[in-house]
């Protein structure tokens, strides 16, 4: 049920974000809600939106209070005036801050890029949870009583304890004896995606533009996550080989070598074929390298692999070419005069980590 | 909204039924049982179903929403001052809890009709809150969302600044009509052949042109005399666009429809906790529900150090309706020095009951502490007075003397703890400025939001603005002229 109010928060939520009203903007404070979660405090963030108006200062300003003391005891600190605090004597207690929830990292992400909605290809968006009453349970709400089974129940209980009477068929059910309906949630068809991430991890691609790969694919799982139930995601790293590896390996390898880029398109071509195939799933492809690759030849190899096998079958192909000091960056060249007008495939170049902004609005900016 | 269910719909009736044979006097109630969302949208919204849309209120339901969802705090009822009164119920109370709101909504509606200081408040306010939401859509159509909403910014900005008593007096009434008769020079009284002497005409005539610049002086001055209600004199004489001044207006009216309700905390929340406790320890507790009444109704009265104004308040009621009961007051009593036979002091009045319904009828929290609070109740309550320790950083107690308890007690809730500011000069420096002047108690304003604050004024103003107030013990003119802020000494006094 939509809210009347939730027109007035959201439009809270957007001057918070500095979306609106940029002259609210310093007037914000961050306030915060102490809660409890088991043993732990837990600080719940809460911007709050202060109007200026005439009012007393505080100025640590006492007030009335009721309780037990004597003059000089201590209720609690003061307001913090910043700065000078001086080192205090007891231990602070340690909050842990609830975080924002990744979904609503993934809003805040597409309103800030301005990134549309994807749209999951065809038929294979069907998503629908449906409830159907399957099986018995001993527990449940009495609206859901199954009464033929709890009757049996009863009957087959009276009579096992010799209390049954057939001139006198009363019959008492018991807590025991209950039998409710229950149900499962059928799991129908939806919309899953599965995301490729591919990287070259020869020589040149340095701790630098991994890191920014690590950063651009956060944000882009983020993303593909909020959009699809259920998301799988496969890793392959490749210098002159390709192979599949785990999300820690792909991150923090380095290995030597050569770049054969067409190793790891084959791979990646492989693995759709067998395991994901396009009418069932929304195929990601992202490929990061620094643009430097073996031979010309094997860029057309490369071409020629995303033209027959890889665009055909998914719903976008993204290549991010990291700037690195040794990458001659031929390859998004190459890559762009072969297929740069293919809507399929997204190109794009990160020069450093303030280019990933740039970078995840080209890649998911087309809502694909 | 939902209609209430049978056995709430009985509840009520047996409730109302208690209500009226303790004497108190109510309009008409209905209940409302809300979701909690729901529940934290009315309360959002200051307890009507329908208001302007605003952020503001965003603001405020994001706050009761996560208290809410990680269970901090929950409302449990909300009662709004209208004929009828309209309560709201949160659906997934226990019936216990239903019990004790719909005991305590009785006593605010109670309090509500007969307290001196709602006597002028629209009891109609349900459906103008619901015409006002329709002029500032309305006129967010016309001039466009941001623009209205930027304005209703600025209103709210200044919504402190009006005068509460106003409905009560009034302030300045207008003049015979005729013009003042011309000033004339004092002679002094003489012969006719001596006049020339004892009233030289050279300074009859000084004198004579002195009196007349000093009236000419008086008519420039504008306004005449001070003016608290800062917002209708802005109405009334601001440049403004009519859209402008209608949302001033719809401002000032609920500025002026809830100051009642700061003005009457701690009473009205101490009438309510009065009655039901009385209800439902009296009346309807059952053995079963004993305990989780218990619960919640220490549960609100409780809160470590602070004041509570619900504790405050019942506590205060009790002592006054011991007080007349056992006729504990007037001289004989005061000037009674005796300690035990003080103590022991009972004639037997019975006029205890009687008594508090007067008082929630004629007192506001000012009222309410300045005449009923006793030495012997700040010493049985454990009130005292906290201050900021600099070197610590941290609060502490800093005494329990009776005087200056009540003292700093009362002071907080002068003028609903606002600070009290005045239209001095709307022709300042002759120039059509517009001074405020801050009627300096001994508490500075915060700074930055006063140059704030005044930063919006201007832009209602549409003239340069300054505030005659005290900034670190000094006299001081802070001055704002749409683009620089300017501070000076000032000669005049604020105080």
């Amino acid at each position: 049920m939509i809210l009347r109010i939730d027109q007035d928060h959201n439009r809270f939520r957007q001057i918070v974000r500095g979306r609106i009203k940029q002259d609210l903007k310093r007037y914000i404070s961050s306030g915060e809600l102490i809660g409890r979660r088991g043993k732990d405090l837990i600080s719940i963030p809460l911007p709050q939106i202060h109007i200026p108006q005439f009012i007393y200062g505080k100025k640590q300003q006492g007030g009335v209070g009721q309780g037990d003391g004597a003059p000089g005891t201590v209720l609690g600190p003061g307001e913090k005036d910043g700065g000078n605090q001086g080192a205090g004597d007891q231990a602070a207690e340690h909050l842990l801050e609830v975080d924002v929830s990744l979904d609503e990292l993934a809003e805040m992400l597409g309103e800030e890029l301005e990134l549309p909605a994807i749209k999951p290809k065809g038929r294979k968006n069907i998503v629908a949870a449906r409830d159907r009453y399957v099986g018995i349970s001993r527990y449940g709400p009495e609206g859901l009583r199954h009464f033929k089974r709890t009757y049996k129940e009863t009957l087959k209980r009276t009579i096992r304890t010799g209390n049954y009477r057939p001139e006198h068929p009363l019959l008492m059910p018991i807590r025991q004896d209950k039998r409710y309906r229950s149900w499962k949630s059928a799991l129908l068809p939806q919309a899953n995606a599965a995301i490729l991430y591919m990287m070259d991890v020869s020589g040149s691609m340095g701790e630098e533009q991994k890191e920014i790969v690590r950063i651009e694919s956060f944000w882009i799982d983020t993303w593909l996550r909020h959009h699809y139930k259920g998301v799988e995601i496969r890793y392959i790293i490749h210098d002159a080989e390709a192979r599949e590896v785990d999300r820690e390996t792909f991150y923090h390898t380095r290995e030597s070598g050569g770049t054969v880029i067409s190793a790891a398109y084959r791979l990646a071509a492989r693995m759709i074929e067998q395991d994901y195939p396009s009418e069932e799933w929304n195929v990601y492809g992202f490929h990061f390298s620094d643009g430097d690759n073996w031979s010309q030849g094997d860029t057309e190899e490369c071409v020629t692999l995303l033209k027959s096998q890889l665009l055909p079958r998914v719903n976008q192909f993204s290549y991010g070419q990291v700037e690195s000091p040794y990458g001659t960056g031929q390859f998004l060249v190459d890559l762009k005069e072969a297929l740069g007008s293919d809507e399929r495939i997204a190109l794009s170049k990160i020069e450093n980590k303030d280019g990933i902004y740039q970078s995840i609005r080209e890649f998911l900016g087309r809502g694909r | 909204m939902s209609r209430l269910p049978a056995d709430l719909a009985k509840l009520q009736e047996i409730i109302e039924g208690h209500a009226r044979a303790y004497g108190l006097d109510f309009f008409p109630v209905v209940f409302e049982i809300l979701d909690y969302r729901m529940l934290n949208q009315v309360a959002s919204y200051g307890g009507f179903p329908t208001r302007y849309p605003h952020w503001r209120f965003g603001m405020e339901y994001e706050h009761l929403s996560k208290s809410y969802s990680y269970g901090l705090s929950k409302i449990y009822e909300m009662v709004i001052n209208n004929d009828p009164c309209y309560a709201y119920l949160l659906e997934c109370n226990a019936t216990v809890d239903q019990k004790l709101v719909m005991g305590h909504v009785y006593a605010h509606c109670d309090f509500f009709k007969n307290n001196l200081a709602f006597s002028r408040t629209n009891r109609k306010m349900m459906d103008d809150m619901a015409n006002h939401a329709t002029r500032i859509r309305r006129a967010m159509d016309r001039h466009g969302v941001e623009t209205v909403e930027s304005f209703v910014d600025l209103a709210l900005s200044l919504d402190n600044l009006i005068d509460p008593h106003a409905p009560f007096i009034v302030r300045d009434r207008p003049d015979a009509g005729e013009e003042p008769s011309r000033p004339v020079a004092q002679r002094m009284k003489s012969k006719s052949y001596m006049s020339d002497f004892i009233n030289p005409p050279h300074l009859i005539a000084a004198e004579q042109k002195r009196l007349e610049a000093e009236a000419a002086a008086r008519r420039r001055k504008f306004p005449a005399q001070e003016v608290r209600d800062i917002l209708r004199f802005l109405i009334e004489h601001a440049p403004l666009e009519n859209w402008q001044r209608d949302v001033l207006a719809i401002v000032r009216d609920e500025a002026y429809y809830f100051a009642p309700q700061a003005q009457t905390k701690i009473m009205n929340e101490g009438w309510a906790t009065y009655w039901h406790s009385k209800m439902m320890t009296e009346k309807m507790l059952t053995d079963s529900e004993l305990i989780d009444y218990a619960d919640h109704h220490s549960g609100t009265l409780g809160g470590r150090g602070r004041l509570n104004p619900y504790k405050l308040g019942v506590e205060l009621y009790r002592d006054i309706e011991d007080r007349w009961n056992r006729g504990r007051f007037g001289k004989d009593y005061d000037e009674c020095d005796d300690l035990r036979e003080r103590a022991r002091w009972d004639r037997k009045l019975g006029l205890g009951r009687d008594k508090i319904f007067e008082v929630r009828r004629v007192c506001t929290d000012v009222t309410f502490i300045d005449d009923y609070l006793t030495e012997e109740f700040c010493r049985e309550q454990k009130l005292f007075n906290f201050d900021h320790n600099p070197k610590t950083g941290m609060y502490q107690i800093s005494d329990r003397e009776f005087r200056k308890v009540k003292q700093r007690l009362l002071m907080q809730l002068t003028n609903q703890g606002q600070p009290i500011i005045q239209v001095a000069d709307a022709n300042h420096r002759n120039r059509g400025e517009l001074l405020l002047r801050h009627v300096y108690d001994g508490v500075e304003l915060k700074h930055d939001y006063a140059r704030e604050t005044l930063r919006n004024l201007h832009r209602i103003w549409g003239r340069p603005v300054a505030l005659l107030t005290v900034v670190d013990e000094k006299s001081r003119i802070v001055s704002f002229d749409g683009e620089d802020f300017e501070e000076k000494d000032s000669a005049d006094k604020v105080a």
